[in-house]
This record gives C-alpha cells, sequence and structure tokens, in this order.
C-alpha cells in the first residue's frame, strides 16, 4: 500500500502558541484513519495545518503529500492536488450561490491541474446527481453557501462538496457534530462512497458514533499535541468508555 | 421641491456671437491639444461673456441664454458646499476651460464612416469599438448616443426610434428641433439654482442627451450614451433630460471611462426625469472614470445632480448605479414622488480603493399618497478608500400611507479603509412607516480561507465574495450592464488583499 500522507515530527503554532508538538502520522492510500481526543489537544490545528491555513505556522518536522513537500504548496493548491479539508464551522458567502461556488472551486481546481473547464451544462450533471446522493433539496444550489443553513445543512453541504470535488485526502474535521441521527446516516453514506483504494480520509472526531458507520481502518489518539495512542477500532470504543483522562496521564 | 421652476421668459439680450469670438481670440489659448484630433477650445476662466459665447457658439435661442445666465448669477453667489464627507484641494473654477468641440463637428458625420477615425481610435482603446458596437447593438436593441468631450458626434438608431414616436438625441439638437419640449421641461425637476454645482452646469452645460417618449409608446430598445473625458483640464457638463409621458416607459444605460491623467478633472452633470401618469423610467448607470493613482494623484472630481420627477400618478422612477471610478463622487440620485401610488427605487453599488473618496446615497420626497420608495446601498472600501452613504427619507404631510424601506450595506476590505452612514428622515404623517437596516461588515479571513480550501485563488475569491455581496444590486441592471460591472469590480479591487 502506498503511503499518501507522512507526518513527521511536526510542532506547529497559532498566534506564538505551540498547539502541535511534535505530530507523527502515516495516511496510507484507501485508509480511514480517525482521530479522537480531548478538547484542545490539537485536532483542529492539525486539520488547518493539512489545509494550508496561514495563521497555523509549522515550526518544525514535515508533511510529506503524495511524496511531495507540503510546505511548498498554497492552500488553493493544495485543494486543487487533491486534499479536501471539511470544516467544523463552515462560513456562510451571502448572496455567492452554492451553484457558483462550487462552479468556481471545480474548475479553479481542473485548471490548476491542467484540465479543461466544466461547461454549464455538463456541470450541472455533474453536480445534481451527488446532490440527490445527499438527499439535499435542490433548491439549496440556487441559495448563497451556507446562508441560513441549519448546522446539519451545513455539515451536509461540505459533504456535498466532497463529492463534487472528488479529492485525494480527506480531513474532516469533526464533520459528525450537530448531525442529527438521519443526517449523519447520509453524511456517513456520503463518506463511504468515497472511500476507494486511491483515496484516504482523516476523520477528526469526539465520539464513537460517525465510527458506528464509517468502519476505520486506525484510530490515533491525540493528546497535547502528539499522537500518544494508536490502534484498531477497537480503541475508539475503548475511549467511548473510559474516555481520555488515563491516556493524558500516560503522554 | 417646490423651488423655482425655469424662468423661461426670452430676454432681449442680443448674442453678438462674432464679438465674443474676437473678444476670445484676443486671450491666450491655452497651449497643446491633448489628443491629435484638432479641438476648438476658448481660454480657461468663467464669467458672462464665455457662458455668453457657449450659447452663441451653439446657436442657441434667447431663453436657454437666458436661463444660463440666471443660473451663472445664482451660482456667482452661491458658495461651494463642504458638508459632504470627502476632501480636496480648492477648485480653481477660473482654471477651467468651459468650451471645447472636436473639429469635425463643423461637418456632423452622417454615418460612422464619416466620424474621424482618431475617434473611433479612441473608443477602440477604451473598448468600446463603436462600429461593432453598431452591429452588435443592431442585434441587442442597443442605440448608443456617443458623447465625446462636450459635443454628441455619433447618434445611431435614430431611425427606428422615430419610427416608435421616441425622440433620442444630443439635448443641443433637441434645443434646435424640439425647443418647446426643452423649455417645457429642462430645469423642471433640477432648478438652475438647485444647487453649486447644478448652478454651475445651468450656466455652461456643454451637451448631453435627450430623451423623449410620447403616450402610451414602450421604447423599443434600450438606450445607452457612452461619455468620455477626454481634453486635459475640460471640466464636463453634461445635461441630460428624460420624460416620459402617460404611460410611456424607458430603459437608458449609462456607463463612463476615462483615460489615465495626472491633474483632477471636474464633472459636474445633471440629469432630469420627468415621468408622467403611469409612466416608467429605469436609469442605470456604470461610472468608471479615472479614479487617481495609489497615492491619490489625479482622478476625477465627480459631483452630480441627478433627479426624477415622478410626476404623474403611480408612475417610477429606478435609479441604478454602480460606481468604481472618479477620485471624489458626489451624487445623489433622488426621486420626488409627487404623484399619488408612484415608486422609486435606489440601487448603489459604489466601491472606493486606494485613496478615492465617496459621499452618494439618495434622496426620497414622498409628496403624494401611497408612494413607495425602496433604497438599497451597497459600499464597498478597500485600500484607503473612504466612502459615506447619505441618504435622506423625507415624508410630507399628504403622504398618505407612504411607504419606505432602506437597506444599507457596508464592506470593508482592510483595516485602513472607512465607511460611514448618515440616514436622515423625516416624516410628516403619521400614517407613513419607515424602515432603515444597515450593516458594516470586513471580508474576513475565514471566508477567504473558506474558497481558498476549496481551490479558489484569493483575488478570485474577493471577487466573488463582493460580487455577492453587491447581489441584489446587480440584478437590477440590464444583463450586459451586470456582467460589466461585476468585471469592473474585480479589475477595481485588483491588489486590494495580499
Amino acid at each position: 500500500m502506498s503511503q499518501l500522507l507522512q507526518i513527521e515530527n511536526l510542532h506547529a503554532e497559532v498566534a506564538g502558541k505551540e498547539i502541535l508538538k511534535g505530530l507523527d502520522l502515516v495516511v496510507n492510500a484507501g485508509e480511514v484513519h480517525a482521530i479522537m481526543g480531548p478538547n484542545g489537544a490539537g485536532k483542529s490545528t492539525l486539520s488547518k495545518v493539512l489545509a494550508g491555513a496561514e495563521d497555523y505556522v509549522v515550526t518544525a518536522g514535515t508533511i510529506r503529500y503524495q511524496g511531495r513537500d507540503l510546505a511548498e504548496l498554497s492552500a488553493e493548491q493544495r485543494a486543487a492536488h487533491g486534499i479536501f479539508m471539511g470544516f467544523q464551522y463552515p462560513v456562510e458567502i451571502p448572496g455567492v450561490s452554492n451553484m457558483m461556488f462550487l462552479k468556481a472551486a471545480l474548475n479553479a481546481q481542473r485548471k490548476e491541474r491542467g484540465e479543461p473547464e466544466l461547461d454549464a451544462g455538463d456541470f450541472l450533471a455533474w453536480v445534481r446527481h451527488r446532490v440527490k446522493q445527499m438527499k439535499m433539496d435542490p433548491a439549496m444550489l440556487s441559495r448563497g453557501v451556507n446562508q441560513g443553513f441549519s448546522g446539519g445543512e451545513k455539515k451536509r453541504n461540505e459533504i456535498l462538496q466532497m463529492l463534487v470535488l472528488e479529492p485525494r485526502l480527506m480531513v474532516l474535521d469533526e464533520t459528525d457534530s450537530g448531525l442529527d441521527i438521519d443526517a449523519l446516516k447520509i453524511v456517513a453514506d456520503g463518506i463511504n462512497a468515497m472511500r476507494s483504494p486511491e483515496r484516504a480520509t482523516i476523520l477528526v472526531t469526539h465520539y464513537q458514533r460517525l465510527l458506528d458507520h464509517v468502519q476505520p481502518d486506525a484510530v490515533h489518539v491525540l493528546a497535547a499535541g502528539r499522537i500518544v495512542k494508536s490502534g484498531g477500532p477497537d480503541l475508539a470504543r475503548e475511549l467511548e468508555e473510559k474516555g481520555y483522562g488515563w491516556l493524558q496521564q500516560a503522554a | 421641491m417646490d423651488s423655482d421652476l425655469m424662468a423661461a421668459n426670452p430676454s432681449d439680450i442680443p448674442v453678438p456671437a462674432e464679438g465674443i469670438e474676437a473678444l476670445v481670440q484676443n486671450r491666450k489659448y491655452a497651449a497643446g491639444f491633448v489628443t491629435d484630433i484638432e479641438s476648438e477650445r476658448i481660454a480657461p476662466g468663467l464669467n458672462e461673456d464665455v457662458v455668453r459665447l457657449i450659447s452663441a457658439k451653439k446657436q442657441e435661442p434667447e431663453w436657454l441664454l437666458e436661463f444660463r445666465l440666471k443660473a451663472f448669477r445664482r451660482w456667482q453667489s452661491m458658495r461651494e458646499p463642504h458638508w459632504a464627507h470627502v476632501e480636496h484641494p480648492r477648485i480653481d473654477f477660473q482654471a477651467i476651460t468651459y468650451w471645447s468641440a472636436p473639429k469635425s463637428m463643423a461637418n456632423q458625420p452622417k454615418s460612422l464612416d464619416e466620424v474621424d477615425p482618431k475617434l473611433l481610435e479612441t473608443y477602440k482603446k477604451l473598448g468600446i469599438p463603436l462600429k461593432e458596437q453598431e452591429i452588435l447593438a443592431g442585434v441587442q436593441n442597443v442605440a448608443v448616443d456617443v458623447v465625446f468631450d462636450s459635443v454628441s458626434v455619433a447618434t445611431t438608431f435614430k431611425q427606428k426610434l422615430a419610427e416608435a414616436g421616441v425622440i433620442f438625441c444630443p439635448i443641443s439638437e433637441a434645443v434646435r428641433e424640439h425647443p418647446e419640449l426643452v423649455k417645457k421641461y429642462l430645469g423642471s425637476v433640477v432648478p438652475f439654482g438647485d444647487n453649486y454645482y447644478a448652478a454651475l452646469n445651468s450656466a455652461v452645460f456643454s451637451d448631453g442627451s435627450f430623451v423623449f417618449v410620447p403616450k402610451g409608446v414602450r421604447c423599443p430598445m434600450e438606450l445607452s450614451t457612452y461619455f468620455r473625458i477626454n481634453e486635459r483640464n475640460t471640466g464636463q457638463f453634461e445635461r441630460t433630460l428624460i420624460i416620459c409621458e402617460d404611460d410611456a416607459q424607458v430603459s437608458y444605460l449609462e456607463g463612463c471611462t476615462a483615460p489615465q491623467r495626472d491633474e483632477n478633472q471636474l464633472h459636474a452633470a445633471v440629469v432630469e426625469l420627468v415621468a408622467l401618469d403611469r409612466a416608467e423610467i429605469k436609469y442605470s448607470t456604470v461610472q468608471n472614470w479615472y479614479p487617481g493613482d495609489e497615492n491619490g494623484v489625479g482622478g476625477i472630481y465627480n459631483f452630480v445632480t441627478k433627479r426624477g420627477d415622478c410626476r404623474g400618478r403611480a408612475s417610477k422612477i429606478s435609479w441604478t448605479q454602480v460606481e468604481t471610478g472618479s477620485a471624489i463622487t458626489w451624487k445623489y440620485p433622488s426621486c420626488i414622488l409627487r404623484g399619488d401610488d408612484s415608486v422609486g427605487e435606489f440601487y448603489s453599488v459604489a466601491l472606493t480603493h486606494h485613496r478615492q473618496q465617496a459621499d452618494t446615497g439618495t434622496k426620497m420626497i414622498h409628496v403624494g399618497r401611497n408612494t413607495r420608495s425602496t433604497i438599497v446601498s451597497k459600499g464597498i472600501s478597500a485600500g484607503r478608500g473612504q466612502q459615506a452613504y447619505r441618504g435622506l427619507v423625507r415624508v410630507l404631510e399628504k403622504a398618505e400611507g407612504a411607504r419606505n424601506h432602506t437597506r444599507c450595506d457596508s464592506l470593508l476590505i482592510g483595516d485602513q479603509c472607512g465607511a460611514h452612514t448618515f440616514p436622515y428622515t423625516e416624516v410628516r404623517n403619521p400614517t407613513a412607516i419607515v424602515e432603515h437596516e444597515a450593516t458594516t461588515s470586513k471580508i474576513a479571513d475565514d471566508q477567504l480561507f473558506y474558497c481558498r480550501a476549496r481551490g479558489i485563488g484569493e483575488e478570485d475569491a474577493v471577487s466573488m465574495i463582493v460580487n455577492g455581496f453587491c447581489k441584489d444590486v446587480f440584478k437590477e441592471l440590464p444583463m450586459e450592464f451586470a456582467v460589466e460591472a461585476q468585471k469592473l469590480l474585480q479589475v477595481s479591487l485588483e491588489g486590494a488583499v495580499g
């Protein structure tokens, strides 16, 4: 199995405060990794660093993606090269329709990759069937990006974007939070639909319940800026029972 | 709004045309022309002789000379207004040239083939290929009346309009061909002494468009005029007059560009709209005059008076403006809702970048019963741009059931720009409902990151966010203008972030 992502001794800070303190992680193509851990452990920081947020500064260590140093790529280039971050708090962009946003994103990525841009008709066909897959109302395509969406709708919209953009590495930051059972099922189906031997997924989550629907290959516990324990799906269940306290002490 | 209508009494003052020309010729002419087009221009400065000369050059009737002179005298007694939230060096009105005309006007071109090729070349540089536009316009039903400097040099599609009974021509031509109409309506919405710049315009206005849509006629095409300022130091004083008789309708588009200049150029236009019973006038502007450079050098001073009079019952006047250019914009397109059930609308996008300043908004004067007005203003400030929304909603005693809704949003890009809102509301009828909503927001870093994380580059992201912000206004623009407006914003915001 080929390594898609290798993180070595990653240190990162935000606003001068070190959050990640020597994180190591290897994700192979075809795998789903769950990253769990207490609040403030650095889970969201890891997502932001991978996506290329500029206010998160890597101070030491390396991230290699498809064998390439990720530091060379801007946020938009990372997106074009297949890194997708599902936001914990998706942003509203009033007046910009979902349709327009998705088309701009897809075509910007295709252009960056040297592929022809999709015209309006092809794009519509591309999007429509994915909207259906996410059991969303097609009318939401003409609404502003996340404008007036409920928490659950926003998360579902993130997964729709993921389906449309067809990324290679998906980093989903607490995509399960704020979802009711039905929505969780739909989101999980979306994530599962994207599983393939070429792709990998990192699920950042607090809870076991998403992992009931999306079976992970590996589970990691992130505490105080480092991976303190790794294991199989059983680890997630163990955490659900025991909490993180015992691991934090170990760290 | 019940100020003096223009006095149309013909005066006995003779027009000694040759005499004044001789007088002027004794003065030193400004040296050097800006383009190779030979221009006929008089020396800078303004006095009664110059006003008379302009009128004589244009072979105007005495009543119009009298109108100009009254305005000039009023202007002399007035003071330059300083209440707007803008700063600029004192304007030396005696350093401005008040008359210039391309010489080729002496023989009016009968078709574009006869138009000075240099002129056509200039338009090409501006991206307005007139020939193509004529062809395109034939398809798109757009008639173009081009104002180059002070005088209109090409008018197209007059035939088709004439068949419908619509008059669309330079106002100087209207003075000759339809004096009774001009005399009846000129200055009836914006009186000659209305304000400092309107008075100046009334005294020295050069040319502009005249539109008359007779009873029951729906103008068969959208009317469009491109303005351009070419002459160095030549203030432009357009005068536009649009009249829709009972049940008539027209949509008028105005777009402007100007080439780079180091000197500030004054522009003081007056636009008057008159809508009679059930008439509808839609007036759209995309304004992109030279805004000055990053340090605020150069750029146009745009001091405009635009006002529409919903004179008839259930008439409607709608202003839509996209203001991205000019160093200073001072502009308040307004509606006087005189007729019962009349409707006034104002949709505005104003963008200030670098050192641009804009003080813009509208006035809605509710006079008649059940009059309604809507104001949607979107202000975008970037760089060191400063922007003020200034809007007046006045409901008079008899305006039973009047309604206004105002929405005023500001978007800031960066931390050195400013946005200010000055809403004025005066309600003298207790049944009126007046609502005002205002927001100020910044393009947030998290919005930009969200777009970038989806693969959209920073400049495209800003442009997308800004266009989304302006959507409520752009949807009021005619289609081709909406596209142009979006491009304009994108170009105007280049370098605003990063």
